[in-house]
C-alpha cells in the first residue's frame, strides 16, 4: 500500500490547482480522482473526506473543517459579514465575488471564530479554497488579523488551517500588504507567549505560504498537500530542468526540514488536542507561563 | 550612453535635430539662432510634459533601467565607513542581498538592500538581485545584530522578486520571507525602507516592514510583475503595459492607497541621469525620517509599525451575514 501511495503521487503533484473545484463530492457515489476507488458519498463524508482506498484527502470546505475539529455547538464566528470591495476597480471582480458567495455560502475566503477543541478554548481561522482559490485580499488579511487580536484579548491559542493560491491579484499591492499586516499581529501574539499552530492544507502557496502559514510555533500539513512559494511551472521555466515528482508536496517539505509533521486528517483533532493540553496544563502548573 | 527608453524617443529626436542644426550653423556660417531657440523651447516644453505626465509603463521602464542606481550606489553616496558583512551562518552568502554597518552622518546604522548587477557578469553573481532564502536569513541576522547594538536599520528594496527555483524551495523560501516579516514587526530600533527600483512581491516585502516606507518617484511596488499579472489575468504576458496601468504599482498609486509614507522626488528623467543628485534628494527624506524615529521609545516604534500595517486594506460589511452552521 505504501508503494501504491508513491505511484499515485506523480499524478497528484501535477494536478493544476483548478482541479480542486471539482474535488468536493456531490453525487450518491464518488469516484476517487486518484485511485478510482468508488465510495458512497455519505461514507466518504463520515470518513472526513478521505478515500478509503488510497488515503487521498479531498479538499474540505471551511464548514466541514470546522465541524471536524471543533466540539459541537461551541463555535461562534467573527466578522462573518465582512466583504470585499473593489479598490482597483478591476472588471468583473465584484461579479466573481458574488458568484463565489452564492456557491460557497460564505462571504470571503476565510472563516474565523472561537470554539473549543476537547473542551479547550481556541481561536480558529479556516481558509476555504472554493472561494477565489482561497486567495488573500484585504478581507482575508483583516479577518485573520482581527482573529489574532481576539486570541490575544481572550488569551487563547490561535490555530489556522491554510488553503490558498496566494495573494489576490485583483487587489494588487493591498493584497501583498496583508502579509505584513498579519505578521505584525502574529508577532504581538508571540510576544504575549501565546501558542500559534499552522496547518497547511492543499494548496498553500505564494503570499500565504510566505507569511502566516510558515511561522507557526508548530507547522503541520495534511498528506500530499501542495505547499510552496513559486509555482511549479514558473520554476521549470526559470531553471529549465524537470522537478522531482514529489516537489512541493507536504512530504517533500517534511524531508527538507520545513514541517514539524504531516498529519492524517483522522488524527488531526487528536494531535491538536494533545498539543493544546501540553500548553494549557503547562500554563496552569507554572503560574501562567509556558516556560519554567 | 543610457539605453533609450521608448517614451523618451521624441525628446531624443528633438535633441538630435537641435544638435544637427547647431553643427550646420557652424559649418555653413548661417544664422539659425532663432530657429534653434524655438526648438530648444519646444524641447523644454516636451521634457516637462513627458516627465510630468509619466505613464505607469514609463515608470516601469525607468525602474528597470540597467543604469539605475543600486543599493551599493546609495551606500557609497550617503554613508561612510561601510563594512560589508556576509553570510547567514546557516548555508551560504547570497550576493543578491548586501548588508553591513556604516555611519550615516555621525550615526552608526545597519544598511541592507537587494543588489542587482551592473553588467551580465555581476548579474550572474548576484542572481539579478533575486534572493534565495540565505539572502533573507543574512538580512535578518544583520537586523538582529542592529537591534542588539541599538542601531537604526535602513533597507533598500530593489528586486523583481524572490528567486523561483528548486534550491530556494528546498531551503524554505516561504519560511525565510515569512520569518523576516514577523521579526521585522518586532524590531526595537527604527526601520526605514526605501523602494529604489522594483519592489517585486514577497521578495521585496521581506525587507519592507518598516516604521517608514518611502518610494523613489519612478520605482514600483507590486504583488506581481506586470508581465505575470497579464499572464494570469488575460493569459497573455504581452499585455504587461495594460496590467501596469490597472494594477496601481507606481509611487503615486501607493501613496494614494495609504501604503507608503513619502514619494522621494527623482531627478528629471529618472535617477540614472544623475545618481549623486538623486542621493542628495534621498538624503533629505532619510534625515527627516530618522530624526522623527530616534525620539521614539522601543515600545512606540513597535506600536507605530503595528498601527501602520493594521490600517492597510479596504473592505465593507453586509447586514444579512451568512453564518456558518
Amino acid at each position: 500500500m505504501i508503494k501504491g501511495l508513491f505511484v499515485k503521487k506523480k499524478k497528484y503533484a501535477t494536478i493544476p490547482t483548478g482541479k480542486v473545484k471539482q474535488d468536493v463530492p456531490e453525487g450518491i457515489m464518488t469516484k476517487c480522482p486518484e485511485c478510482k476507488h468508488i465510495m458512497v458519498t455519505k461514507e466518504l463524508r463520515k470518513n472526513l473526506l478521505v478515500c478509503q482506498g488510497c488515503q487521498y484527502h479531498y479538499s474540505m470546505s471551511s464548514q466541514e473543517r470546522i465541524a471536524s475539529l471543533i466540539d459541537e455547538g461551541t463555535f461562534s464566528e467573527y466578522d462573518a459579514n465582512m466583504i470585499s470591495e473593489n479598490p482597483l476597480e478591476f472588471p468583473d471582480y465584484l461579479e466573481k465575488l458574488e458568484s463565489d458567495r452564492k456557491k460557497t455560502k460564505i462571504n470571503e475566503a476565510v472563516v474565523t471564530g472561537k470554539g473549543q477543541i476537547n473542551g479547550m478554548d481556541v481561536t480558529l481561522a479556516v481558509m476555504d479554497s472554493r472561494f477565489r482559490m482561497g486567495s488573500m485580499g484585504s478581507v482575508v488579511g483583516e479577518k485573520i488579523t482581527r482573529a489574532i487580536e481576539k486570541a490575544i484579548e481572550n488569551q487563547t491559542p490561535f490555530i489556522i488551517f491554510t488553503a490558498s493560491g496566494g495573494a489576490r491579484m485583483q487587489e494588487g499591492v493591498l493584497s501583498l500588504m496583508q502579509m505584513a499586516k498579519t505578521s505584525v499581529a502574529l508577532k504581538r501574539l508571540s510576544d504575549k507567549g501565546l501558542l500559534f499552530i499552522s496547518v497547511m492544507t492543499h494548496p498553500t502557496t505564494g503570499g500565504v505560504s510566505a507569511s502566516f502559514a510558515s511561522v507557526g510555533d508548530y507547522n503541520f500539513a495534511e498528506p500530499r498537500a501542495l505547499i510552496g512559494f513559486a509555482g511549479r511551472r514558473i520554476i521549470e521555466q526559470t531553471i529549465r530542468q524537470e522537478l522531482p515528482e514529489d516537489f512541493q508536496t507536504a512530504e517533500f517539505l517534511l524531508k527538507h526540514g520545513q514541517l514539524d509533521g504531516v498529519i492524517h486528517r483522522s488524527d488531526m483533532k487528536k494531535t491538536l488536542g494533545t498539543l493544546l493540553k501540553i500548553h494549557t496544563e503547562g500554563r496552569l502548573k507554572h503560574g501562567g507561563r509556558t516556560r519554567i | 550612453m543610457a539605453a533609450e527608453l521608448e517614451f523618451e524617443k521624441p525628446i531624443h529626436e528633438l535633441e538630435k535635430k537641435i544638435a544637427e542644426l547647431k553643427s550646420f550653423m557652424d559649418e555653413k556660417d548661417i544664422d539659425l539662432t532663432d530657429e534653434i531657440k524655438r526648438l530648444e523651447e519646444k524641447l523644454s516644453r516636451l521634457e516637462n510634459s513627458t516627465y510630468s505626465e509619466m505613464k505607469p509603463w514609463d515608470r516601469v521602464q525607468i525602474a528597470r533601467h540597467a543604469e539605475r542606481p543600486t543599493t551599493l550606489d546609495y551606500i557609497n553616496y550617503l554613508f561612510t565607513d561601510f563594512i560589508e558583512l556576509h553570510g547567514d551562518r546557516l548555508f551560504g552568502d547570497d550576493e543578491a542581498i548586501v548588508g553591513g554597518v556604516a555611519f550615516y552622518k555621525d550615526l552608526p546604522v545597519t544598511v541592507i538592500g537587494h543588489q542587482r548587477g551592473k553588467d551580465t557578469k555581476e548579474n550572474l553573481r548576484r542572481n539579478f538581485g533575486m534572493p534565495h532564502p540565505e539572502g533573507y536569513r543574512k538580512a535578518l541576522r544583520l537586523m538582529k545584530q542592529a537591534e542588539k547594538f541599538n542601531r537604526p536599520i535602513i533597507c533598500f528594496i530593489d528586486t523583481k522578486g524572490a528567486f523561483p527555483g528548486k534550491a530556494a524551495e528546498e531551503r524554505g523560501q516561504s519560511e525565510a520571507i515569512a520569518r523576516n516579516l514577523v521579526e521585522m514587526a518586532g524590531l526595537t530600533v527604527p526601520v526605514i525602507c526605501v523602494v529604489i527600483g522594483e519592489g517585486g512581491s514577497g521578495g521585496a516585502l521581506a525587507l519592507g516592514v518598516g516604521n517608514y516606507v518611502h518610494m523613489l518617484e519612478n520605482s514600483t511596488y507590486s504583488v506581481i510583475s506586470p508581465e505575470g499579472a497579464a499572464a494570469i489575468l488575460w493569459k497573455d504576458a504581452s499585455l504587461a503595459k495594460k496590467a501596469a496601468e490597472s494594477m496601481r504599482i507606481t509611487a503615486p498609486d501607493l501613496k494614494e492607497l495609504g501604503i507608503i509614507d513619502e514619494i522621494i522626488e527623482e531627478v528629471k528623467g529618472g535617477a540614472h541621469k544623475d545618481a549623486k543628485r538623486q542621493a542628495e534628494l534621498m538624503d533629505e527624506v532619510l534625515e527627516t525620517s530618522l530624526d522623527a524615529l530616534l525620539s521614539m521609545s522601543q515600545e512606540e516604534l513597535i506600536n507605530q509599525r503595528y498601527e501602520k500595517y493594521k490600517k492597510i486594506g479596504q473592505f465593507g460589511f453586509v447586514n444579512d451575514s451568512i453564518v456558518v452552521k
